[in-house]
């Protein structure tokens, strides 16, 4: 009794901290979102569902296809870039590895809104990726990139590419590839012995990415209003927008939680088909 | 062309600087059991690899039934492996990884049903199917890789120190289905293994190792009677190791001037006076006397007794500090610690490997 109740004492803090800073805050989210919205600014006290009907309407309906429409693109294409290059990232010899982990790394430390407007200056129609292209002859005239829907893809794969990465090379780095060497014995030739033993066994990193860029790829907005150039609307953005601009704070609150049940199915899914607990090299 | 199944010829193979095999050959009957016997870092698993394919030689050939297999990719080979760790696909169950190799062939369904179904009877596993190999004890995961191993009927089985993970119960009884197996199906097995008992206990012939280089090649009793080299006197059974100056030779006999004093053995053919020799009597031929007697020439103290495995090992010091080591069956309490006793064994027991002293760190 007397043991239960320190480590009570012990972590306490633990409790405290993610009360105040997660669950208390996530509530007031709830309770907002079924609030109405008082004429100018606030809320007032009457309880209302008008918040998440207002979602039916076609013009919000698209915003979130669009979001998971761009979500699931980004994840494809991470997907691609990423299992190779985290694949051969494992394979490398130890110094390499760890100079190429660093490579990887790095973006982290410098705020990632600066790394945007880098992306800005590349895709501009004089930026350095156009000026390359006519340099080189293989266009004549600049491509119109920035401001695209192309932008903001370009944008939300650099930017999360390094969530599929990092959980691929975690799962091919912890891979026995004796059971590659008795593939290769039983008869399979290099591809086959990817598919059927390599792949399968480094899915759990795999899914891991996914879930990692899926679901941050919902609601990054910056990306989407720097490179999208306001044209491209995200569910991300439209609850900025609606807390910052229209000022509506019970709407973007549901819009919020809507979001994050997306989130929470998601994870389920990936637990129900890993059937693990956590994900892979993370948490 | 050749009636080997397998053979290698002058194989080299170096990791960096180091030289790993130097310039092994070889060859293998069909359906033999032959065993690369060596302690680890000898290069057996290294030459295992590059029969299956796994590993490339620097230069020398590998030849499958007369066929030059160097330069081709392991599943091009007709050759399996049954690896140190098993190495089972953990997301397969016992089903599907025996039907590995069969499903990669597009072998039809009905089949593969009953292929399978044959080989875990074979195996002792009917009603399996369905476990992961993460259900399985250890001894019936060695059971599944080899009926994964041996469903495509390969030319040649390589075995990887199989039973290394069994305790010493299963270890045994899964040598006798091992060989039994072999014989059933008539494969020629390649074992490796770093234990001299079950090498003794499976093979039709022996191959010892040392270094990258193959010290001696022969039948068990072959190996274990006549060892060529003091590594492989050493390395099977206790032996000990003397060296000296034959003084004298007659009547078959030759008498040899050791550090210690004068002893006999049978003298081999095309030995001469004044030669230096060396020679080992195993462990469990030393005879030992209380009392000196005219054959019993070498003295010694008894300097620590102990039973091993069913055997009294006593460990005796010579008068120039080395040890030597017998072994008898039963107990004998009238040798006491610390007592001074003679040597001695029968001429015939003696048997003459490689020239030159013996070397101390391998007695």
């Amino acid at each position: 009794m007397k043991r239960k109740n320190s480590s009570f004492w012990l972590v306490a803090p633990l409790y405290l901290v993610t009360i105040v800073l997660v669950f208390l805050p996530l509530i007031y989210i709830v309770v907002l979102s079924f609030l109405r919205k008082d004429a100018l600014w606030g809320v007032t006290n009457e309880w209302t569902l008008d918040n998440y009907r207002q979602m039916f309407d076609p013009v919000y309906l698209k915003t979130f296809g669009d979001s998971l429409k761009l979500a699931f693109a980004t994840t494809v294409i991470t997907t691609l870039l990423g299992y190779p290059f985290g694949y051969f990232m494992a394979k490398l010899p130890p110094r390499w590895r760890s100079l190429c982990m660093l490579l990887v790394v790095v973006p982290f430390w410098t705020n990632a809104l600066v790394r945007i407007y880098g992306w800005m200056i590349i895709l501009r129609a004089k930026g350095v990726l156009n000026g390359a292209l006519m340099a080189m002859g293989i266009i004549s005239q600049p491509l119109k990139i920035l401001y695209t829907y192309s932008a903001v893809l370009i944008g939300m794969v650099y930017s999360l590419l390094p969530f599929m990465i990092l959980p691929v090379y975690n799962s091919v780095e912890k891979m026995d590839w004796s059971l590659v060497e008795a593939s290769r014995d039983l008869g399979a030739n290099a591809v086959q012995a990817f598919f059927t033993v390599t792949l399968k066994l480094t899915l759990p990193g795999v899914l891991s990415g996914f879930v990692l860029v899926f679901v941050p790829s919902i609601g990054l907005f910056f990306i989407a209003d720097l490179l999208g150039g306001g044209k491209i609307m995200l569910v991300g953005n439209l609850i900025k927008n609606q807390l910052l601009q229209a000022r509506d704070w019970p709407f973007g609150a549901a819009l919020s939680v809507v979001m994050m049940l997306m989130t929470l199915l998601i994870i389920l899914l990936y637990r129900k088909i890993t059937g693990a607990k956590d994900l892979e090299g993370f948490f | 062309m050749s009636e080997n199944i397998l053979e290698l010829q002058e194989i080299h193979k170096s990791f960096g600087e180091t030289e790993v095999l130097k310039g092994i050959s070889l060859g293998i009957r069909q359906g033999e059991f032959i065993t690369f016997l060596g302690s680890s870092g000898c290069g057996k698993t290294t030459t295992l690899r590059i029969i299956a394919g796994l590993e490339s030689p620097d230069s020398g050939k590998v030849l499958l039934a007369g066929k030059d297999v160097t330069a081709l990719e392991p599943n091009k080979r007709d050759v399996n492996t049954i690896f140190q760790n098993y190495a089972l696909f953990p997301h397969m169950n016992v089903f599907s990884n025996i039907a590995y190799s069969l499903k990669l062939r597009r072998v039809p369904k009905d089949e593969i049903r009953r292929r399978v179904g044959e080989m875990l009877s074979l195996v002792q596993l009917e009603g399996f199917e369905r476990r992961m190999p993460g259900e399985l004890s250890g001894g019936q995961r060695q059971r599944v890789a080899i009926a994964r191993a041996v469903i495509n009927n390969p030319s040649v089985l390589l075995l990887d120190e199989p039973l290394g993970a069994l305790d010493l119960q299963l270890r045994r009884q899964m040598q006798q289905e091992l060989k039994k197996l072999q014989k059933k199906l008539g494969i020629t097995f390649l074992y490796i293994t770093h234990d001299q008992e079950e090498a003794i206990n499976m093979s039709d012939r022996i191959v010892v190792m040392n270094a990258g280089q193959f010290e001696q090649i022969g039948a068990p009793a072959d190996i274990y009677d006549h060892p060529k080299t003091s590594f492989v006197a050493g390395f099977i059974g206790t032996a000990n190791l003397f060296g000296g100056e034959v003084v004298s030779l007659e009547d078959g006999l030759a008498v040899i001037k050791t550090e210690e004093s004068l002893v006999c053995a049978a003298a081999p053919e095309g030995i001469k006076v004044g030669e230096r020799v060396t020679f080992s009597v195993r462990s469990e031929n030393l005879l030992v006397a209380k009392e000196a007697h005219p054959n019993f020439r070498l003295p010694a103290t008894v300097s620590e007794n102990s039973y091993v495995g069913g055997m009294l090992r006593l460990e005796f010091t010579l008068k120039n500090g080395r040890t030597v080591i017998s072994s008898k069956h039963g107990i004998r309490t009238h040798i006491s610690l610390g007592q001074e006793v003679f040597l001695c064994w029968e001429p015939e027991s003696a048997v003459f490997v490689d020239r030159g002293e013996p070397d101390e760190t391998k007695k």
